[in-house]
């Protein structure tokens, strides 16, 4: 048996094919520097899990399953350690109108501890990162990817004035906790919770730890992400934990999860040679945003919004049983490479492999049969509408 | 009966002429849930070293390669129907495929069980 092809999230160790080869280090002793651990390195083990480097972590692939994981997170609770994550507090004076000079997003009318989607961007409207901004009071709490976290950082300072500082706030863990009995588990440990809706954050208390929570997550679920001191996290993990209906969920599912949630992935489906409008994330960019532009890459991406982008990311429905990941090519029905493949696999919930990817966009209608090409095979697919699995966000007024 | 074993995970049962060929429990256990196998033809001819079977986790795509060279008799339909039995009988009703042995001498070098436990447990 030989290790071919991973897909996922993965960083270059593990694109080589380490993780899985048994090494108890994952093949760290080979990375271009030593991996980092986790606050709750020693939790995850603990309790089973298997871990691999990502992000320059040692993070939790799996605990028991990345398919009973998966399909426990879609029915209960399943509690991800997010940890590996840039959490960043962006202040100073006019840090709102700071931000919009690097950003896509409305951050002067952003209402405070509402959690805002938004995309760095590069000077030719490119994304160097997907995170989640918030008016915290005078401050931005900001959580971007891990594998891009030290670059965002160093292109915030270049870019934001002198009088705007970033703080990386690295004292701090993050855990989400996910699944339509997310609300139930974490007002027992965490009472109040429950009156946030989605999209809405707000601090707490827990044993005299200071908490930071918000109604939002990767999974299309209802759920919970929760910044709490790193020395605190393994107390909190287990509280939560203790409730039958919640279990630690390891970063195989959130995968699963995300795709059948039709979220992109930074690195494998977002990258500085995607715009938002590419990736169909033109929600980030709001009206006024549009009128007045004067953010990077505003000519390029404006031009787009007006006359369609060249390619789109959409979703595939791929026939048969076969995975089809990152790197397929998909063509047309004379077989001319129209696009490519940036995340696939199979979908625990739809027991079927599914897969998005960017395709000229005369070819991104629901409906389009085309061909992915994946070692040689073709497969038959058909563009269709994402998110996969139906989002089940708590939103106001619902019960 | 002899049971042989590969460094790319593999176990080869050898009656008679006939190699049985399936993946360790090792290989199951580090590619986790197996929601795919390809099981090749009786009549396909493989050689030594080359690709005769796929599988595929959620989480990654491996060969099967064929670790001697000969005819197949049979692919194991069962698994290409229900791969996850690659999980739970990895060496047992999770076999991929028989062969005819076109070499004996080829299983020479291979290791036996007891060699290739104690080499899993140095990975």
């Amino acid at each position: 048996m030989s290790r071919e092809v991973h897909n996922g999230p993965t960083d270059e160790t593990q694109a080589r094919g380490t993780p899985y080869s048994g090494a108890p280090d994952g093949g760290a002793g080979t990375g271009p520097r030593p991996l980092d651990k986790l606050p709750l390195d020693e939790w995850h083990r603990a309790r089973g899990a298997r871990m691999v480097p990502f992000a320059g972590y040692e993070m939790p692939v799996q605990y028991e399953g990345i398919i009973a994981e998966h399909l426990w997170t879609r029915e209960k609770a399943g509690l991800f350690d997010v940890s590996h994550m840039g959490q960043l507090l962006v202040h100073g004076r006019k840090v709102d109108a700071a931000l919009e000079t690097l950003m896509p997003g409305d951050f002067i009318a952003a209402a405070d501890m509402k959690p805002k989607y938004s995309l760095l961007l590069t000077d030719d409207g490119g994304i160097i990162d997907d995170l989640m901004a918030t008016r915290r009071g005078e401050d931005f709490y900001v959580v971007v990817n891990g594998a891009t976290k030290h670059g965002d950082i160093t292109v915030m300072e270049n870019r934001l004035p002198g009088d705007v500082v970033v703080d990386h706030m690295k004292e701090q863990a993050l855990l989400a906790l996910q699944g339509p009995r997310a609300a139930e588990v974490l007002k027992t440990v965490v009472p109040g919770v429950r009156e946030l809706s989605f999209m809405q954050g707000g601090p707490f208390n827990w044993n005299g730890r200071s908490l930071w929570i918000s109604r939002s997550g990767y999974t299309g679920e209802d759920g919970f992400e929760i910044s709490v001191p790193a020395v605190a996290a393994a107390d909190l993990a287990d509280a939560i934990v203790a409730d039958e209906l919640a279990k630690p969920i390891g970063l195989g599912a959130r995968d699963s999860l995300r795709l059948e949630a039709g979220l992109p992935l930074y690195g494998h489906d977002l990258d500085t040679k995607i715009t938002p409008v590419m990736a169909g994330l033109t929600f980030a960019i709001n009206k006024r945003r549009r009128a007045e532009g004067g953010f990077p890459g505003a000519m390029r991406i404006l031009a787009e919004l007006e006359k369609g982008p060249i390619e789109k990311r959409v979703g595939f429905e791929v026939d048969g049983r076969q995975p089809v990941r990152e790197g397929a090519l998909i063509l047309d029905g004379e077989g001319t490479e129209v696009g490519k493949i940036t995340s696939g696999g199979f979908s625990p919930s739809l027991q079927r492999p599914i897969a998005m990817g960017y395709v000229a966009s005369h070819l991104a209608d629901t409906g389009t049969a085309l061909k992915l090409e994946q070692r040689g095979k073709l497969f038959d697919a058909r563009v269709v509408p994402m998110p996969f699995v139906p989002h089940r966000y708590h939103r106001k007024g619902v019960a | 009966m002899s049971l042989y074993f590969t460094r790319e995970h593999e176990w080869i049962r050898v009656e008679g002429e006939t190699a049985t060929v399936g993946i360790t429990n090792h290989a199951q256990e580090q590619l986790g849930d197996i929601v795919f196998a390809e099981v090749p033809e009786a009549g396909r001819r493989v050689s030594k070293g080359q690709e005769a079977a796929v599988v595929e986790s959620v989480k990654a795509a491996s060969d099967v390669y064929a670790p001697v060279t000969g005819e197949v008799i049979e692919g194991n339909q069962a698994v290409a129907d229900d791969p996850a039995l690659v999980n739970s009988d990895p060496e047992g009703q999770g076999w991929f495929f028989k062969l005819k042995l076109d070499n004996p001498s080829e299983l020479d070098g291979l290791m036996d069980e007891a060699a290739y436990r104690d080499w899993v447990k140095t990975l």
